[in-house]
């Protein structure tokens, strides 16, 4: 990377430049693809795009979907942040739990969340449940085998030093096993998000009247392209905020890590 | 005569411990019996895998044995407790935490109020001369800082032994040499009884009253030397004949302890 002698021009450039450079090319390719007879019918161009987002942002009804996508995304994730701690670790502590849960988690991992949806609509209709539900299971599963790997790698030597400085089972699960976990459940917490994220189209198709994913469906019904780039771009844009937030969570709360870098 | 004339602080009595493996039970520990009295310091030495890291967290209370027991003040120990400090060869900070918070960890456990602890704190750091870095992480310290720090913390819980697991082996040889005698220091001010596991003989004549040399697997104890060089000892000691006769018996009968690992 960039350590060694050759520290040319590139290396100069502070990262903000390089966030502009990289959002200008992408516009940039964008309208060139647009403009081209094939790109055209995929891509509608940048302005038709703008001209859409700020309608819809002045009649209030991006927000309407937005606000709610972020409630399903956020209450979904949420639950399982909440519940993936104590499961993962189980996981890690108890052999029992762990060869009876492995298993579930590993089957229900690899099924997409689109085969699964019309059992949670039998199961928990098609109101707010039912989507909170899907992105639950997804983060949930990405959460939990994440967080189990950092239970695994809590250094021994310090549940050992724990001990003898006199920690109860309690003490070292709040005072050793989650601080010392924290780098990989914020990790885990990043790749939670981002799979909340991506099930969100998948969750409003159990039958929602608002929400960015279901806005995206009922516009290519319409065959409107300006709308479905639209409701993308706000989906990525969540997810770029997302990212940031753990990542600000991480320098806060992991900074005192060994790192290769220094 | 053993060591000094107080009172037995620590009995090994015929502990045995079995692993059972793969390949069937192995033998680590085969009847130690050993009596440690009140403020003596005693190394350990052995080829690796005689079992002496075994014994320590036996006595730590981290391990059962397969029989026999270990009695600190005449208690019977059944698992680990703040009258039994340990200091480890991997440190063992807690990397998220400063300076002074990973020397408050085991007061705080104990139940002391937060001024208190942070007031006991900072005296174990002076005593380790680290003042300055009371408010570093443990990654900005170097491995003897990181070391010393470990020791002030197994010292801060007041504990009436202090078990260590080749706690310089991992340090390059110009910090060991001055980290025992820091130790040597600070034991002749703060006298605790002392359990101190090295593969290094040097280390344990410079720094022990008596050697306990281990056989190989399975682990027993094959000798025990005094050793009665006046205190304070210092880097001339390690040139007097005394110590070089000493170094020259202990070493040979590690050595051939070595050896039968090796056949």
């Amino acid at each position: 990377m960039n350590t060694g002698k050759n520290k040319g021009f590139f290396s100069k450039i502070p990262n903000a430049v390089w966030m502009v450079i990289s959002v200008v090319t992408a516009f940039v390719l964008w309208t060139v693809i647009a403009s081209t007879e094939a790109g055209g019918v995929v891509f509608a161009e940048p302005w038709e795009v703008g001209q859409q987002f700020v309608k819809a942002l002045s009649n209030g009804s991006l927000w309407q979907h937005t606000s709610i996508s972020l409630f399903r995304v956020l209450a979904g994730f949420g639950i399982g942040f909440v519940i993936s701690i104590p499961v993962a670790f189980l996981m890690g502590w108890y052999a029992p739990f762990r060869n009876l849960v492995s298993p579930w988690i590993q089957f229900v991992r690899n099924i997409p969340p689109l085969a699964y949806i019309p059992l949670i609509i039998v199961g928990a209709g098609v109101g707010e449940q039912a989507k909170v539900i899907v992105i639950f299971i997804a983060s949930f599963l990405v959460l939990v085998v994440t967080i189990y790997q950092g239970v695994l790698s809590v250094d021994v030597t310090l549940i050992k030093a724990a001990k003898v400085l006199g920690a109860s089972d309690r003490d070292l699960f709040f005072k050793v096993v989650i601080p010392a976990s924290t780098p990989y459940i914020l990790t885990g917490a990043r790749l939670g998000l981002s799979a909340s994220l991506t099930t969100l189209v998948a969750a409003e198709l159990t039958g929602a009247s608002r929400g960015l994913g279901m806005m995206i469906q009922k516009a290519s019904g319409y065959y409107d392209m300006s709308t479905v780039l639209m409701g993308i771009l706000v989906i990525g844009v969540i997810g770029i905020l997302f990212e940031k937030i753990v990542r600000f969570l991480e320098r806060r709360l992991t900074g005192w890590q060994e790192t290769i870098s220094q | 005569m053993a060591g000094n004339n107080l009172p037995v602080k620590v009995k090994i009595d015929n502990v045995v411990k079995k692993y059972s493996g793969r390949n069937g039970e192995m033998v680590a520990l085969n009847g130690v019996s050993l009596d440690i009295h009140e403020n003596e310091f005693v190394c350990v030495v052995g080829p690796s895998g005689c079992g002496k890291s075994t014994l320590l967290n036996i006595i730590a209370g981290l391990h059962e044995p397969t029989s026999g027991q270990v009695l600190v003040d005449g208690q019977a120990v059944s698992g680990p407790g703040p009258d039994r400090g340990v200091v480890f060869q991997q440190y063992a900070l807690f990397p998220w935490l400063t300076v002074q918070k990973n020397v408050e960890f085991g007061l705080k456990l104990q139940g002391m109020a937060q001024d208190k602890a942070e007031q006991e704190a900072k005296k174990y750091i002076k005593m380790v001369d680290l003042e300055q870095f009371a408010q570093s992480y443990p990654k900005e310290l170097s491995g003897g800082m990181k070391q010393r720090v470990a020791i002030a913390r197994a010292y801060a819980i007041n504990p009436k032994v202090l078990l260590m697991d080749e706690p310089f082996g991992a340090l390059d040889a110009q910090t060991r040499t001055q980290l025992q005698t820091e130790l040597l220091n600070t034991w002749e001010k703060e006298q605790k009884t002392c359990f101190f596991i090295t593969h290094d003989v040097e280390e344990a004549i410079i720094l022990a009253q008596r050697v306990i040399i281990m056989s190989a697997r399975p682990g027993r104890i094959k000798e025990v030397v005094e050793i009665s060089i006046p205190y304070p000892r210092t880097q001339e000691t390690k040139m007097t004949k005394e110590f070089l006769d000493l170094k020259n018996h202990i070493w040979s009968q590690v050595y051939q302890e070595y050896l039968a690992i090796r056949k």
